[in-house]
């Protein structure tokens, strides 16, 4: 056990009568993965120290139902849907962010017209918008001049259009941003998008975190930056894969600010 | 006795384009056999989509050599096709360059001599991309899905403009015996407009007016059949892309990538389990009935949506996302571009059941998902929407894999062992794993 973090749950917040600024969004990886659940920790010292009135649900969250929905179960992620809407809805939450792409998306685009309207954003937005507006600062020693590449998650960047906003913020640490060939637009998947990460992949020559490591380790970086917890695991294991887990680091993007 | 030509003509045009005709009520004939679709919404973003992606090729030129050629050989193609429009007119009347009796001598030299131009502009982008896809053999032409008549297509295609392109030029340098009415002239002694031609008429030099003269109008005639049949080739080709890019792109999606549809038939299904006061057994409303569709998710062509079958007879068969999907790019069977071909294939295929059994579809005992598509093909897919992204006229064929997985899924319970657990866990702890939900705050102390 670390630091302690202050974490307020809805129904404590409900309980004093309280309304939080924003709501996180936890999301199933980052509440029982152990890599994710160190992202998770991380982005709550951030919001910790930037002094954020957040609240998350707790055991009231569920799973979004993303999962089930790329898998073809649209009952599954319906009912999911539904429950976490009745939820979110009595608590009349307003704004969510998001360590998770996959949550981000499908809380800002699938679930309104189940009856769920939310401003939804990810947490690298919601960082960047911390930093600009001064509520957080960086001491900005901790990576300077260090080489980070940035892999775009599939449902950040194509899916939503989101390239920007993590690379600012990777920016503001003074680091040396190097791009992969594929990037933003043309970024290649981490390979775990799709409900693959729940399976073996179909035959082939080769597994896609594969590809996608290469495609980091050309650019000799230091630090590959992720934006997702899924990513997160797909490209650890890759660089576990090529063997250069002692050189390199894949460490998400609340990680790197919380050192920063 | 006179008339003769202008009798075969008036006959080879209307042949020509009634042929062409009744293949597009067929085309749209079997787009319908699709559910349809509302795109009443986004209506400026989607002009905005055709005059940029359509008519500006903005996603062709993102890979600059090919997209630079294409936009040469387009803009050709478009452009010279203008001089049609003279050549039917004379072919009809009788008369000879009616353009000079219409337009001043000057405009009509300068459009004849961007023609002249463009045509050898396009004659040596359809040489490069000949040697693009039969020299240099690039992967996305080399693909399994590539072989046989999709091969030939490609390349056919190529030989239609190379072919026509030189009549056009032939035409032009041989004009050199026929007097124009308006000018007194004959074409290359009228000099304006000749601009590539007039290096080509020497060639002809040592031979008698009278072969000049056939040589001319075989070209001329061999260059409006030509077209007519290129016309006519389009339906049975990727090249019906000239002609459909522009709705497709039109009906392209217009909301976030990542965002997929809700069925409506779920969503109905879902709030009368979640209702407490729903009565499961009474009998639903009037017209519930229709509403609820065959089946969920798609196991035939008949299952898609009309864009999707509008996607599939657009596809131009580049392979641009086949060559940025992760699992292609890793060995996995899965082609988004044979997604597209499939679906067509499939398409024309009902149709052509459809026409012999006078305008009934009967059951052949076949379908889309598996006498086409694979179940591996679909497990395979990342949902990544590369393939989306790199499509240069907005065809989407994660659309159709996800209808597809729906099937799969809801219709048949045939999803993979491991995605079967993951979404038992789902329905019994409210995550993938099996964790206790009580669980779901431990990671808070750590
Ligand atoms: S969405 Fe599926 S088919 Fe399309 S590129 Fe990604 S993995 Fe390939
Ligand atoms: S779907 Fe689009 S990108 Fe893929 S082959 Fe067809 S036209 Fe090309």
């Amino acid at each position: 056990m670390s630091e302690e973090l202050i974490v307020p749950t809805m129904a404590e917040m409900m309980a004093e009568g309280k309304q939080p600024e924003i709501l996180f969004w936890v999301g199933s990886a980052g509440s029982y993965d152990d890599r994710a659940k160190k992202i998770t920790r991380a982005f709550v010292k951030i919001l910790n120290k930037a002094n954020v009135n957040f609240a998350v649900l707790g055991t009231e969250e569920s799973n979004t139902g993303d999962v089930a929905k790329r898998a073809g179960n649209e009952f599954l992620f319906q009912m999911q849907a539904v429950m976490n809407i009745e939820v979110l809805n009595a608590y009349e939450i307003k704004r969510i962010v998001t360590c998770d792409p996959h949550s981000f998306n499908c809380l800002k685009n699938e679930y309104p017209s189940l009856g769920g309207n939310y401003d939804v954003i990810h947490h690298t937005q919601f960082i960047k918008e911390l930093i600009s507006s001064g509520r957080l600062t960086l001491e900005g020693n901790t990576y300077k001049g260090k080489r980070i590449t940035f892999h775009d998650p599939c449902y950040l960047g194509r899916g939503n259009g989101v390239y920007d906003a993590p690379r600012d913020v990777l920016k503001k640490t003074n680091a040396t941003l190097v791009e992969m060939k594929r990037h933003k637009r043309t970024g290649l998947c981490c390979g775990a998008g799709g409900a693959q990460m729940f399976k073996d992949a179909e035959p082939g020559d080769k597994e896609v975190n594969e590809l996608r490591t290469e495609d980091a380790l050309e650019t000799q970086p230091e630090i590959i930056a992720t934006g997702c917890p899924y990513c997160n695991t797909m490209m650890t294991d890759g660089v576990k894969f090529k063997e250069k887990e002692a050189e390199i680091k894949v460490l998400d993007i609340a990680e790197l600010i919380a050192d920063a | 006795m006179d008339y003769l030509p202008n009798i075969i003509f008036a006959i080879i045009l209307i042949a020509g384009i009634g042929y062409f005709a009744k293949n597009v009520q067929k085309l749209i004939r079997n787009i319908k056999l699709g559910h349809k679709v509302d795109a009443s919404d986004h209506k400026s973003e989607r002009w905005q989509n055709v005059m940029r992606i359509a008519l500006g090729q903005s996603k062709m030129v993102r890979r600059p050599v090919s997209g630079f050629l294409h936009v040469i050989v387009y803009v050709g193609f478009i452009i010279i096709n203008i001089e049609v429009l003279e050549i039917i007119i004379d072919g009809i009347f009788g008369t000879h360059r009616v353009g000079l009796s219409i337009l001043p001598e000057s405009v009509y030299g300068f459009l004849i001599g961007s023609f002249e131009v463009l045509a050898l502009f396009v004659l040596v982008s359809v040489i490069v991309f000949w040697i693009r896809r039969n020299v240099i053999k690039l992967r996305r032409f080399m693909a399994n899905e590539m072989k046989g008549w999709p091969k030939s297509d490609g390349n056919i295609i190529l030989y239609f403009e190379v072919v026509l392109m030189v009549l056009f030029l032939v035409m032009n340098a041989t004009d050199s015996v026929h007097i124009i009415e308006a000018t007194g002239t004959t074409f290359q002694d009228l000099g304006a407009g000749n601009v590539i031609s007039q290096y080509m008429a020497p060639w002809f030099n040592g031979l008698s007016e009278n072969t000049i003269v056939i040589i001319e109008r075989t070209a001329w005639w061999l260059h409006i059949v030509g077209i007519l049949a290129f016309l006519n080739y389009l339906y049975f080709s990727k090249h019906l892309h000239i002609l459909l890019a522009f709705p497709n792109v039109y009906l392209g999606k217009v909301v976030p990538k990542g965002k997929f549809n809700n069925l409506d038939a779920v969503t109905a299904e879902v709030k009368l389990m979640m209702d407490p006061d729903a009565d499961p057994f009474a009998a639903p409303p009037e017209g519930a009935e229709d509403d609820v569709p065959a089946k969920f998710g798609a196991s035939d062509v008949m299952d898609l949506s009309q864009t999707q079958l509008l996607n599939a007879y657009t596809c131009t068969e580049c392979g641009r996302c086949t060559s940025e999907c992760p699992a292609n790019l890793t060995g996995k069977k899965l082609s988004p571009r044979k997604i597209m071909m499939d679906t067509r294939d499939r398409l024309e295929e009902v149709g052509k059941n459809i026409d012999a059994n006078k305008g009934e579809f009967k059951d052949d005992g076949k379908q889309l998902l598996g006498d086409y598509i694979t179940n591996e093909e679909l497990w395979a897919c990342t949902t990544c929407n590369a393939c989306v992204e790199a499509c240069p006229v907005s065809i989407d064929p994660l659309s159709i894999i996800m209808e597809m997985r729906r099937y799969l899924v809801m219709e048949q319970s045939a999803a993979p062992m491991e995605l079967n657990t993951m979404m038992t866990n789902i329905e019994n702890n409210g995550a993938p794993w099996p964790y206790n939900q009580m669980d779901r705050l431990n990671w808070k102390d750590e």
